[in-house]
């Protein structure tokens, strides 16, 4: 079964937020991970960037796909994690972890609380698998 | 992630790729495994250092019997079937009058009287009723018998050591692109040197009762209690596999818009022979040349091309990606394309239309991956 983590936010979409202060931590989760396969190429937006919640901000490919990511959440783009460039394969190794995808400075602060909780999250990705 | 469609085909495999994990997808009417827990990646990998299982049971066999099965067959596909003997597999294409393709194939000469047609899995109903309606006076009986097997392709340099522990037929005897009748551990079948990966190996057929033996047995056999043993692999190591080989793929690089001239495969288009289906139309062609060719290509900027993508020669939108892919073991994102004659020469720079951004990338000569023999 895929990890998740109680600690976090999540979306639909599969991504995950972890809140730092007024700063959202975001990557994709350990099942969309799962079902992505081995991640060979990572593509982020620049520092500066700004986004509504859902926009598409890169994409995440494997071998066989590519999937679009979003942002779960409204702000702009704080921290890239460049590392992914040279080492995609830590979304799958530590999806919670070294592969995260971005920080984002939150321009509306109720937002996380508007998304899934670990609990919702894990009932919803198995009604999807069903 | 929804239920596939209740009126996918399985193989007699389905249930044994479901209890190892495959991840299924529907692939040309049929439930398949897309791939394994190891992933494409280490599945692609493994099959070049050491052999990959594969389950391509969804693939269509037509049986040809009868006095005029080799003529008959020679007049529907591009390759000269009276140049095989009995116990040779010939690669082929069932062609239309202007040249292009109904489905690439295998031909299998069991006798003189009698070929077996090994063709795709999405299109065996449309090859089979393109065959019959083909059908004149020829001394021919026809049956579509892809029920009556399964078969499992075992590929990569371990394969001949792996299966030979199961059956007593020299396996080394056998030629590239020949084949052998007999028993795989106690099954009776047809043995066969071919492939779709680039690698050494053998494609099994069997009684598709016999399917899960076989496979289980296979990989039983191939088990070194390391990282060195057989793994079975999914349709999309078995793409990038016959990708990095140069193979085309139905649907993609070839189909009833493209002429085997365009794809590279004039080898098997043998003007010279009797009249066939789509002859006349290919000879003209050869005559006034080629408008457009097939190529290999890889990326050299960053990212990745995808099938259907747009390319570009000086700034012009010029053809399309008909395959594209990250190459596992090459390590470079490559794929295949139509471009015009005059921009298909190795070394052109082209660009390939990646969701809106323009991505540089080289045309390389094909095959991408050459085993060393």
């Amino acid at each position: 079964m895929a990890n998740v983590p109680d600690n976090l936010h999540y979306s639909k979409d599969h991504e995950w937020v972890r809140v730092e202060g007024d700063t959202a931590v975001i990557g994709i989760t350990d099942h969309a991970q799962e079902q992505l396969g081995d991640v060979v190429y990572v593509e982020l937006p620049k520092a500066g960037e700004e986004f509504g919640a859902h926009d598409s901000f890169g994409s995440v490919e494997s071998v066989k796909a590519v999937s679009e990511i979003f942002t779960p959440i409204s702000g702009k783009v704080a921290e890239v994690n460049q590392s992914l460039a040279d080492e995609p394969e830590k979304v799958n190794k530590d999806p919670y972890g070294e592969g995260w995808m971005i920080k984002m400075k939150m321009s509306k602060s109720g937002e996380v609380d508007s998304l899934l909780t670990a609990a919702e999250y894990e009932d919803f990705t198995k009604a999807e698998s069903e | 992630m929804t239920a596939p469609a209740l009126e996918l085909r399985k193989t007699a495999l389905n249930d044994v790729h479901r209890a190892m994990g495959g991840r299924m997808v529907e692939f040309g009417g049929w439930d398949m495994p897309v791939q394994y827990p190891a992933g494409t990646m280490t599945e692609h990998l493994r099959t070049r250092t050491h052999a990959g299982l594969f389950d391509v049971s969804h693939m269509g066999e037509i049986d040809v019997r009868g006095a005029d099965a080799i003529s008959f067959v020679n007049r529907l596909t591009s390759n000269d079937t009276t140049k095989l003997i009995d116990g040779q597999a010939q690669y082929s294409a069932l062609t239309t009058p202007e040249g292009t393709v109904i489905d690439d194939l295998l031909v299998y000469r069991m006798a003189s009287d009698h070929l077996l047609l090994i063709v795709n899995a999405g299109t065996t109903e449309k090859d089979w009723d393109w065959i019959k309606s083909h059908h004149q006076n020829e001394n021919v009986e026809l049956q579509n018998v892809s029920a009556d097997y399964c078969q499992i392709a075992l590929q990569g340099p371990d394969a001949i050591s792996i299966l030979q522990k199961l059956t007593d037929v020299p396996l080394a005897e056998i030629k590239y692109y020949h084949f052998r009748e007999g028993d795989v551990d106690g099954v009776p079948s047809i043995v066969s040197r071919t492939g779709y990966t680039g690698e050494d190996g053998f494609e099994v057929y069997a009684a598709p009762e016999k399917a899960e033996q076989l496979w289980k047995k296979i990989l039983d056999a191939g088990n070194f209690g390391g990282d060195d043993g057989v793994l079975p692999c999914g349709l999309a190591a078995r793409n990038t596999l016959r990708l990095e080989a140069g193979m085309c793929l139905y649907g993609h690089e070839i189909d009833e818009t493209t002429t085997l001239l365009e794809a590279n495969l004039g080898w098997i288009a043998k003007l010279s022979k009797t009249d066939f289906i789509g002859r006349d139309a290919l000879a003209k062609q050869k005559e006034a040349g080629i408008k457009r060719k097939l190529v290999g290509f890889e990326v050299t900027d960053r990212g990745i091309a995808r099938d259907g993508q747009n390319v570009f020669v000086n700034g012009q939108c010029n053809g399309n990606v008909t395959s594209g892919s990250p190459a596992p073991f090459l390590k470079k994102n490559i794929g295949m394309a139509y471009v015009p004659v005059e921009f298909a020469a190795v070394g052109q720079r082209i660009e390939i239309d990646v969701r809106g951004k323009l991505v540089g990338a080289e045309i390389v000569p094909l095959p991408f991956y050459k085993r060393a023999k």
